[in-house]
């Protein structure tokens, strides 16, 4: 389906792409300290995938976005949570493991590294977000015509 | 200067809006905004439940140290979690538009009566 | 073995949400190790819910919490008199739900393995089950409102999706686009309502919004708004016409399935009226409006089931009407709980309201499997156009003739005792309600005589028909023997499960309420 944009929308797509990523990343990694987050920063990064999709036409993003890659990052993502969360299971689920105690993710609070597990679920629910988003996107705009027959 | 009990009459207009076009329009795209509609009308009501005049945003590590009201920190959670659900209601019933416009050949919801009785 | 009772009420919850997850990527191994590691998951989690009510029957049913995240499980963190972290609290109604629902998913996944066997598609298809699995056990397992409307939403899109799942046929999509709407627009009035009350009362926690709830207009707003949405979801008259259409265009497994999740809507609608508005709601005005509602689902599920030509509808319009005891039996308790010294009967009612889901889930499941054998082994769903199954499937055909006479409330089986029950207590508020149920009862009756005749008896079929294989036997014989042994000790069953869930809801709330805020520190 050749339906692709005209050049200047192109090219300004591929200037600003990558400082679209560079922003969603940064909000998913500082969900504990600013707001923001899994959901938000993985929403930003989607509509990075969404913009190149729109721009570049479904088939100008063939060769990039593979969907049964992003499919299986966000099994592994949804599984990271869960293995997250089962970690504390000793005192309770959720049970936040490292925080305070000064070693890894134990800083005080008001560091990066700190907070425990919850930057760490942050990266696993912004990863699965951000591959879910894609995925729906993908297969909305390709229309699932080779349908799967697995 | 407060902001009195506007949101919360904007909030109300937009799910009334929505059950408006969710009852009486044929289209099935229309249907899914006239949901998203009602969605957001009940995020505003939630987000602004928490709403103290004067406060600053809930950033524990950011207070100022003579300390100012903040507002509540709990609806801003209950509204996201709410509009990730929304995100996968919304892309399920578009889902389901697709499959049927294949199927159908149309979104008139009134043609679309096969199942009957 | 300790510590897995400690943990029961959130592994219900994170145990099928793990097989959710990692089925897909096992899939890709081959279908023998996706069946293994489902079968796996969901034993593992029939057997925790199995743990869970057996341990708790024991000890007294004396209700227990769980505080997820916390430094101590048992001891829910108080500030300001407010629990701050969210809980999972088990009383003798969600240790019951958890039972029936353990049945239904079990015996569901053991059908769908054979139901799966030679089509392709199974491995999304297993891990929305368990994605619904999880879902259900959360909406019972849950302590809070917010959680609980977070779960009631996971069920809806893991059903829809279920629903709509074989995407090649035209009526399931148009189903599941209707269905869908109205699961999103119930859970959107249930989370008005729960916006409502947190603006109120700054608490979400059910124990902690039972002791400090008030009797304004904003409360009796948010309860209405509460009821519409459970019970839209619930699928009582005159917000049923989704009912027909989700179960009978699901896979004849899921049916079974979105019944469990039905049961569960209604176990939030009797946890919000006796628990959470106990206080200062017109419990009598409150019991007839259900009562109504009752009356209204028995009849018209009924008589629209008179006139189905289609197996699968015919069986959802019973499983329709059956809603409707149970919400008789649990209003009449209901109507009569805020007399002064209320009389014995109120508590039988809700016995048998109680029992009869217990009751429904089983026979309604099995209706739903053998319907499921009979269309893939006629190729219609159409009753005019198939018969004399009778004669090549002998084990369907009295499974089947098991499930309808239970369900009509045929002695000696189990939907007699939990009918019997509703009969005797609805005739003592009032003679009319308990003619409107038998009346219903017999041309029920009829209507699965007319089905089972025109399935099963008549001259051989002209074609070859293929037997039900033993994967789907099997499921159909476990809930056979639970029919079948449920009405001939229901007694049993009713002292040692039925009553203390009953008495959850008939003590009041002071128990629910003590151990969220009594024990807090």
């Amino acid at each position: 389906m050749r339906n692709e944009m005209s050049v200047i929308v192109r090219t300004i797509t591929r200037c600003v792409y990558g400082m679209i990523l560079l922003f969603g990343f940064y909000v998913i990694m500082h969900g504990h300290l600013t707001p923001g987050g899994g959901f938000q920063g993985g929403a930003v990064v989607a509509s990075a995938f969404a913009l190149l999709l729109v721009a570049l036409g479904a088939a100008g993003v063939k060769g990039h976005l593979n969907r049964h890659i992003l499919q299986t990052l966000e099994e592994i993502g949804a599984l990271a949570f869960l293995a997250l969360g089962f970690l504390g299971i000793g005192t309770a689920f959720f049970y936040n493991l490292f925080a305070g105690t000064g070693g890894f993710f134990g800083a005080p609070a008001g560091q990066l590294l700190s907070a425990g597990t919850l930057p760490l679920m942050n990266w696993a629910v912004g990863l699965k977000v951000m591959t879910g988003i894609a995925c729906i996107v993908i297969v909305m705009m390709v229309g699932g015509r080779k349908e799967e027959t697995k | 200067m407060s902001i009195g009990n506007f949101p919360f009459v904007v909030a109300a207009l937009l799910i009334v809006l929505g059950l408006y076009a969710l009852l009486f329009k044929r289209n099935l795209i229309k249907m899914v905004i006239g949901i998203s509609l009602i969605e957001t009308g009940v995020n505003l009501f939630l987000v602004m439940a928490g709403y103290r005049t004067g406060g600053m945003a809930p950033i524990y590590t950011l207070a100022p140290t003579p300390i100012r009201d903040m507002v509540l920190p709990t609806p801003q959670a209950l509204t996201l979690t709410s509009i990730v659900i929304g995100l996968a209601t919304t892309a399920l019933l578009l889902s389901f538009a697709v499959f049927i416009h294949r199927h159908y050949g149309t979104l008139d919801i009134q043609e679309i009566k096969e199942l009957n009785g | 073995m300790n510590a897995l009772l400690v943990h029961a009420p959130v592994l219900l919850v994170a145990v099928p949400l793990l097989g959710a997850f990692a089925v897909p990527i096992l899939g890709k191994l081959g279908r023998g190790v996706r069946d293994a590691f489902v079968g796996l998951i969901i034993a593992a989690t029939a057997a925790l819910a199995g743990l869970l009510a057996a341990n708790f029957f024991a000890a007294g049913a004396v209700p227990f919490v769980y505080q997820l995240g916390g430094q101590s499980v048992g001891i829910p963190l108080l500030s300001g008199g407010i629990p701050i972290r969210i809980l999972f609290e088990i009383d003798g109604l969600s240790a019951f739900m958890a039972l029936i629902t353990a049945l239904i998913t079990l015996t569901g996944a053991v059908f769908s393995f054979s139901y799966w066997r030679n089509r392709s598609g199974g491995t999304l298809y297993f891990s929305l089950f368990l994605l619904l699995t999880a879902g259900i056990f959360g909406m019972e397992l849950t302590g809070d409102l917010f959680n609980f409307f977070v779960f009631l939403e996971i069920t809806s899109i893991a059903a829809c999706g279920l629903i709509g799942f074989r995407v090649w046929l035209r009526r399931s999509q148009e189903a599941g686009f209707k269905v869908m709407a109205l699961y999103t627009l119930s859970g959107l009035f249930v989370l008005l309502a729960i916006g409502l009350l947190y603006s109120e009362y700054g608490g979400l926690n059910i124990g902690y919004l039972a002791s400090t709830i008030g009797t304004g207009i904003l409360d009796k707003v948010a309860l209405g708004l509460l009821l519409t949405g459970l019970a839209m979801k619930a699928g009582a008259v005159p917000l049923h016409m989704w009912a027909p259409d989700a179960y009978g265009e699901a896979p004849a497994p899921m049916s079974a399935v979105l019944v469990a999740n039905s049961q569960a809507s209604l176990y939030a609608v009797f946890r919000i009226v006796f628990t959470l508005f106990s206080a200062t709601v017109s419990a009598t005005a409150l019991g007839w409006i259900l009562i109504v509602l009752a009356l209204l689902t028995i009849f018209v599920g009924v008589t629209m089931a008179l006139v189905q030509s289609d197996i699968k509808r015919l069986v959802a319009y019973g499983a329709v009407s059956q809603i409707g005891y149970m919400l008789l039996g649990v209003g009449v308790g209901l109507a009569v709980s805020a007399q002064a010294a209320p009389p014995a009967y109120g508590f039988v009612a809700i016995q048998g309201g109680l029992f009869h889901m217990l009751n429904d889930a089983a026979c309604v499941g099995l209706l739903f499997f053998a319907s499921g054998a009979v269309i893939r082994a006629a190729g219609t769903r159409d009753l005019n156009r198939m018969g004399g199954l009778a004669h090549h499937m002998k084990w369907t055909t009295v499974f089947f003739a098991i499930g309808a006479f239970a369900l009509a409330g045929v002695p000696p089986f189990n939907g007699f005792a939990s009918k019997f029950l509703i009969y005797e207590a609805s005739f003592q508020l009032s003679p009319f309600l308990s003619i409107v149920a038998i009346l219903s009862s017999i041309l029920l009756l009829a209507v699965f005589v007319k089905g089972f005749q025109a399935a099963f008896l008549g001259p051989r079929p002209s074609q070859p028909v293929e037997k039900a294989p033993v994967g789907m036997l099997v499921p159909m014989a476990v809930l056979a023997v639970f029919v079948i042994g449920l009405g001939l000790f229901p007694g049993f069953f009713v002292d040692h499960i039925v009553t203390p869930a009953a008495k959850a809801l008939w003590d009041g709330p002071a128990a629910y309420i003590t151990t969220v805020i009594g024990l807090g520190g």
